[in-house]
């Protein structure tokens, strides 16, 4: 992907440290961590339990301040002190998708609706927000779908209309916590496949955390974490 | 896209049982109302049907309901005679037990003089009393028909017409007699040693004593002054109807008022905290899909929203049921309900009141959720 590299990044970390607690019961989760993720690529996070996948995930997702270090999104520093919580969460509607690990669909919407609440809350009108989720679920091929309620879909389907929530306002950032650790290894291609078409036709950056060895080999980049650290990585 | 809707009809069974429970709770504290303001009612009715603008009673006594009071029949034509008064009637009052159709009657016995102040203000079926003796108006409540034929004491008396709606302060049925028929039944039901005194003509009693004298006054002239004229003679004591009303009303069902209003009021707490409780579940219920909304990019106004819709749907369809259940079922009771309009916004908006406070609680718990735990560990 060397011609992704002659862009901005569209993450961009920098010796980021935090630590919960203080004293005694302190806790380093991530220790001056610096990475940077470009247009297009697909990128693993990659690590045992606890070593700070998730509070990464979560200091980039704008959820969790770090105690120090930058975080740039599109080339705009985040957390430098203007940024209220509210700044933060409309940067999360406008810029960043996330994947669970379980779909989190809200039990009460149709597959269609789940999709439509982003872009609703992004105030886009009913019916735009109608259309636009009823092609990307046609586009994750879910469509037949669209009238289902969470509780009824297979845990493939209702990933599928998960990842067409995250990419329903066209994020440029996509944060997956083990987007396919529910799923079958076909299932988990697929949703690999899907996650790649994405960022290279929406130029977006996909940062996905991983335990799933029998995905590896679909990411442009593996970042190893432990204990907090980053590790040299090879990919 | 209405969320709180949305997830309403999703679990409709579950929201629905739990507005129907609420309605329950909300319709006993209307009807505890509606029986608070049916006592005090009740108790007025007595006072208010002959219309009249002064009572005079025995010295000494706030009779005639609140205790009793014995003057001469001939006092009526005194009061009569009074400057600024233009009617004046004698009354008595007893409360009586009898038998009709082997179902046990507790009456309660107006007498009055028909012509004068103290009868029933209307005759919703059937005539007026007719003739001075062995008739009597019956209230629908007691269940008489016209035609009907009551023992009452020795004599036997006969239904010529019916009241609407006339009671005792304790609940029982009013009949309607002629004064000289009410007299006579007070002297067959006193105790043998009073009534031997009463026969005699000697003591306090004699045959013709009422409990109480009415009268009204002249649209000129002042009750008020009537009033001190009469208290000036020394065996009688005199208050106007709104002095009366006020006796009624503090003396007569004021431990029952007061009874009633402080259990109203432990009602109204219980289901405040009951409403508390069922918003702060209703809210521990949705903590994910809040996380999860929280972290795709809402703002706390959607997710106030929600909890404060819930809320208020709930408030105002358990508030709903219940007064229809109340309004449905009211006439069943065996004492006066009475629902009044400005009773039931005040509950009303004392639940709305109570939802917004309650679901504050829900609302905190909320905003305090951490986007993060919708990710998970
Ligand atoms: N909110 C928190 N409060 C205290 N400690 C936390 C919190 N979140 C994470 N940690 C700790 O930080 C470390 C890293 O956790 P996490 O990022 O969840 O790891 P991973 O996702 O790699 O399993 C763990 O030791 C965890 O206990
Ligand atoms: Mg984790």
């Amino acid at each position: 992907m060397s011609t992704a590299k002659q862009q901005a990044p569209l993450v961009s970390v920098g010796d980021v440290s935090k630590h919960f607690g203080e004293g005694s019961t302190r806790v380093d989760a991530l220790r001056e961590v610096s990475l940077e993720v470009y247009p297009g690529e697909v990128v693993a996070l990659l690590g045992p339990s606890g070593s700070g996948k998730t509070t990464l995930l979560n200091v980039i997702g704008c959820i969790t301040e770090p105690s120090s270090g930058r975080v740039s999104l599109d080339t705009e520093l985040v957390y430098d002190g203007r940024w209220l919580r509210d700044d933060l969460r409309k940067l999360r509607l406008e810029k960043i998708g996330f994947i669970f690990q379980f779909h989190n669909l809200l039990p009460f919407l149709n597959s269609k609706d789940n999709v439509a609440v982003v872009l609703s809350l992004a105030e886009f009108d009913a019916d735009a927000a109608s259309r636009r989720a009823v092609e990307l679920l046609d586009y994750l091929e879910v469509g037949h779908r669209k009238d289902a309620m969470p509780a009824k879909l297979s845990g493939g389907e209702a990933q599928r209309v998960a990842i067409a929530r995250a990419l329903a306002n066209k994020p440029r950032i996509i944060l997956a916590d083990e987007p396919t650790a529910a799923l079958d290894s076909q299932r988990a291609g697929i949703v690999m496949d899907l996650l790649r078409k994405v960022a290279e036709e929406q130029q977006a950056a996909v940062l996905a955390v991983t335990h799933d060895e029998k995905i590896f080999n679909r990411f442009d980049h593996i970042f190893h974490l432990r204990d907090g650290r980053l590790e040299a990585g090879h990919g | 896209m209405n969320l709180a809707y949305r997830d309403i009809r999703h679990n409709l069974g579950r929201f629905l049982l739990t507005c129907f429970g609420l309605s329950l709770l909300l319709g006993v504290v209307l009807s505890m109302i509606g029986i608070y303001r049916g006592l005090v009612e009740d108790a007025l009715t007595l006072v208010r049907t002959p219309g009249v603008d002064v009572w005079v009673v025995e010295s000494g006594t706030r009779g005639p309901f609140a205790e009793s009071s014995r003057i001469p029949g001939d006092t009526r034509e005194a009061i009569a005679r009074l400057h600024g008064v233009s009617a004046a009637g004698s009354i008595t009052y007893q409360s009586i037990e009898t038998r009709h159709e082997g179902v046990k009657l507790r009456l309660y016995v107006v007498g009055y003089e028909p012509g004068r102040p103290g009868g029933p203000d209307r005759i919703i079926a059937g005539r007026a009393l007719g003739r001075s003796h062995y008739e009597m108006l019956a209230d629908r409540r007691t269940g008489l028909k016209p035609g009907d034929r009551v023992t009452l004491g020795r004599d036997t008396f006969t239904v010529v017409g019916l009241t609407d709606g006339q009671v005792s302060s304790g609940g029982d049925p009013v009949i309607y007699l002629t004064l000289k028929d009410s007299q006579q039944l007070q002297f067959e039901l006193a105790p043998p040693a009073a009534r031997r005194e009463m026969a005699r003509g000697a003591g306090p009693g004699t045959t013709d004593t009422v409990n109480a004298i009415v009268a009204r006054v002249r649209p000129n002239a002042s009750a008020d002054t009537v009033v001190e004229t009469v208290q000036r003679w020394k065996h009688l004591a005199a208050m106007t109807q709104a002095g009366q009303e006020i006796i009624l009303t503090r003396s007569v069902v004021e431990r029952a008022r007061k009874q009633i209003g402080l259990f109203t009021a432990i009602l109204l707490v219980v289901s405040a905290v009951i409403i508390a409780l069922i918003l702060y579940t209703m809210t521990m219920d949705k903590i994910r899909e809040i996380a999860t909304l929280k972290l795709i990019g809402a703002p706390d106004r959607t997710i106030i929203g929600l909890i404060l819709q819930q809320a208020l749907a709930m408030g105002v369809i358990g508030f709903g049921f219940g007064a229809l259940l109340i309004i449905t079922i009211k006439d069943y009771f065996p004492r006066r309900v009475v629902l009044q309009p400005e009773d039931g916004l005040a509950l009303a908006a004392a639940v709305i009141v109570v939802c917004v406070i309650s679901s504050g609680l829900g609302v905190r718990l909320a905003l305090k959720v951490d986007p993060a735990t919708a990710l998970g560990g």
